[in-house]
């Protein structure tokens, strides 16, 4: 419906513009949704402060190249060495040159190093997003349209897949998929520990986003457009991916947007449990489980890292929240 | 009807059995990790094949899957060799069944690990599922019947944020300031019913059960909140308005119970996972329940405690799911007839 919208407005307005210059124009879903969203004040806030975080993601490994900022060099001189190793000053060792302060024991810039751990951090959680939705799109379309047995064996694959407890999946199977990947030639270390976490936050993580999808499909598949489609003999793959996908952007990317704030706490939740990308390299979650020791001796530190973790995961269900009420008004805020 | 639950048993028995096979396959697929931690430096080959002997990992996968299996249903003997229990019956140990492994790090059976750490999980999760539900929906029936005013947007806006900072943050953060500065808790620390008593075990586990509480409260609340609106819109509930009932009634007797039935369903299903031990809460106060066994048994590379506890969580779920599915088609006929 969406692809002869356009169409129909553009010749609407042809044919009025000539009668009466302030024409009844037709609306298509997708700008009504847009109007909804920019009138939300909340929603185009949050988008701005995801943009920001975006922005932030994309520059800072830039900024690091540069060497406009130095987030692996250490700062011994300032830390106080006989005190356990904690900045010198009262504010966690805040100053110009250090806006958030340094980190205790290496005493590395805390700003750069949350920055470029948002590069990290958005990276691992925009691929395994991006996953998730793909193959949940992909098996659920493919379940909901097709029926029958197809549908059998993949709501099977769903339900046990949904019986494993993830947290403790993600968290077990690190030990032995990493050096399998290592040994499929994933280069080793950090690269290896982080290919592990998105593919294996992908593959616990589709199976909740393929039943949302089927449910869609099941009441799309009785459309007119889509019985035209089989009428004119349109081939299996044409009607899922011409036919339905067009249909289900609307939760696609309701549900992206609000996966990747939960990947972005999964990765911090893992990194405490020691799964995951480690240091030196930066990501928001291995910084906060380091920062989480230091309760006693430097609270700038302790509080920081949790700040502006939270502020991603918040500016991204907020935006996610707001995405979904313009996109179904029917949805009780 | 009988049909349906003796089809609905069959395919959760068949789940169970595959399922059991998958773990194998993820666990099974690469020892080499598992062997070189039980070897130490300078590992020969011929150290590494005798230690993968005794940890059974030179069968194929299937054949260790399939020793599993007779294990949970027939029990069996670590090592699994028929001449040394014919010669020296002693240095077998016959693990009964349902036995779940042999863990060589702990030397003691995998179920026998479980059962002492089980309770653990269990007493943080029953107090925290306690918490979240009785505070989380009232909480959002409360910002669901004060809707668009500040109280609705703080309750919201507060859940929110909260939601956001990760669970071992929230953790940390109480341990550290209700417990260790101002005192105001006992330090966390577990105490079974049968040695302190309730309260003990209460005071000892209220802070780890806060904590877990804190990251389901705010789906709660929500979930609540959006539908106890849902149903406030409904037909019914304007007629039972429009014939005089007060305000009191119209949202006790009818939009409470029908907003209920779903968040019910979802509580059932949320506590079965909690019972299955919370890694990092447990990790941060540090309980020895099976969350914090895994992580151990993963930094340990102790593959049997992983597939042992991974096998028995899952058979839980599948197990809730047949008993839920056959009592939902007991109570609504419909059900079976698909």
């Amino acid at each position: 419906m969406s692809q002869s919208g356009p169409e129909t407005t553009a010749a609407i307005e042809s044919s009025a513009d000539e009668v009466v210059p302030e024409a009844i124009r037709g609306r298509s879903p997708r700008e009504l949704a847009l109007i909804r969203f920019r009138r939300d004040k909340g929603s185009m806030i949050s988008l701005g402060v995801v943009l920001l975080f975006l922005f932030v993601a994309v520059i800072s490994p830039v900024l690091t190249k540069l060497k406009v900022f130095k987030p692996y060099t250490t700062n011994f001189p300032l830390l106080d060495i006989e005190n356990g190793a904690i900045p010198k000053g009262n504010w966690g060792g805040i100053s110009w040159a250090h806006p958030l302060g340094l980190t205790p024991g290496t005493g590395t810039d805390v700003l750069s190093r949350l920055m470029l751990g948002m590069t990290y951090s958005i990276t691992i959680a925009l691929l395994s997003a991006v996953l998730t939705v793909a193959l949940g799109t992909a098996l659920g379309i493919i379940a909901g349209t097709s029926g029958g047995w197809i549908d059998a064996i993949i709501g099977r694959i769903i339900d046990m897949t949904l019986s494993f407890p993830q947290t403790l999946m993600l968290l077990s199977l690190s030990s032995t998929l990493t050096v399998t990947l290592e040994q499929m030639g994933v280069p080793k270390g950090n690269f290896a520990r982080g290919t592990y976490l998105i593919l294996v936050l992908a593959v616990f993580g589709w199976p909740s986003f393929a039943r949302i999808v089927r449910g869609q499909v099941l009441s799309l598949r009785e459309r007119e457009f889509v019985e035209a489609a089989h009428v004119f003999g349109a081939s299996r793959w044409r009607i899922y991916f011409k036919e339905m996908l067009p249909n289900l952007w609307a939760p696609i990317l309701v549900y992206f947007t609000l996966t990747m704030p939960a990947y972005v706490s999964a990765e911090a939740a893992l990194s405490f449990l020691g799964v995951g990308v480690k240091t030196p390299t930066p990501t928001l979650g291995n910084t906060l489980s380091d920062s989480v020791n230091y309760y006693g001796s430097d609270l700038v530190y302790f509080f920081v890292p949790a700040v502006v973790l939270a502020a991603v995961v918040v500016s991204f269900n907020l935006l996610g929240d707001g995405l979904r009420d313009a996109l179904d008004p029917k949805a009780d805020r | 009807m009988f049909a349906y639950a003796v089809r609905r048993i069959l395919i959760g028995l068949a789940m169970l059995v595959v399922m059991t096979l998958i773990t194998f396959l993820l666990f099974m697929n690469n020892t080499t990790a598992s062997v070189l931690a039980s070897c130490g430096k300078n590992c020969q080959p011929e150290q590494k094949a005798i230690i993968a002997k005794t940890l059974g990992y030179d069968d194929p996968v299937y054949v260790q899957w399939g020793k599993f299996l007779k294990g949970v249903v027939a029990g069996r003997n670590f090592p699994d060799d028929p001449a040394l229990v014919a010669d020296h019956p002693e240095l077998v140990a016959h693990c009964p069944a349902p036995c779940l492994g042999y863990s060589f790090k702990n030397s003691n059976f995998v179920w026998d690990v479980m059962k002492d750490a089980m309770w653990v999980s269990i007493s943080i999760a029953v107090v925290a599922f306690a918490i979240w539900i009785i505070i989380g929906v009232l909480l959002g029936i409360i910002a669901a019947l004060k809707r668009g005013t500040w109280i609705d947007k703080v309750i919201v806006g507060v859940t929110l944020v909260i939601f956001a900072f990760p669970t071992f943050f929230i953790g940390q953060l109480l341990y550290v300031f209700l417990a260790i500065k101002t005192g105001w808790f006992a330090i966390p620390s577990y105490t079974p019913i049968a040695d302190g008593g309730v309260f003990t075990w209460l005071g000892g586990v209220i802070l780890p059960a806060i904590t877990l509480a804190v990251f389901y409260m705010a789906g709660y609340v929500r979930m609540t909140r959006a539908f106890v609106l849902e149903t406030s819109t409904e037909d019914y509930i304007r007629t039972a308005q429009a014939k005089g009932l007060s305000a009191r009634a119209v949202i006790g007797k009818h939009t409470f119970r029908a907003a209920l039935t779903p968040i019910v369903t979802m509580a059932g299903m949320d506590l079965a996972l909690v019972l299955g031990g919370a890694p990092i809460t447990e990790s941060v106060f540090n309980f020895n329940g099976l969350g914090k066994l895994a992580v151990t048994a993963t930094r340990e590379f102790d593959l049997p405690i992983n597939i042992g506890i991974v096998v028995f969580l899952s058979a839980f779920v599948i197990l809730a799911n047949v008993v839920v599915d056959i009592a939902y088609a007991f109570i609504d006929p419909r059900v079976s007839v698909k």
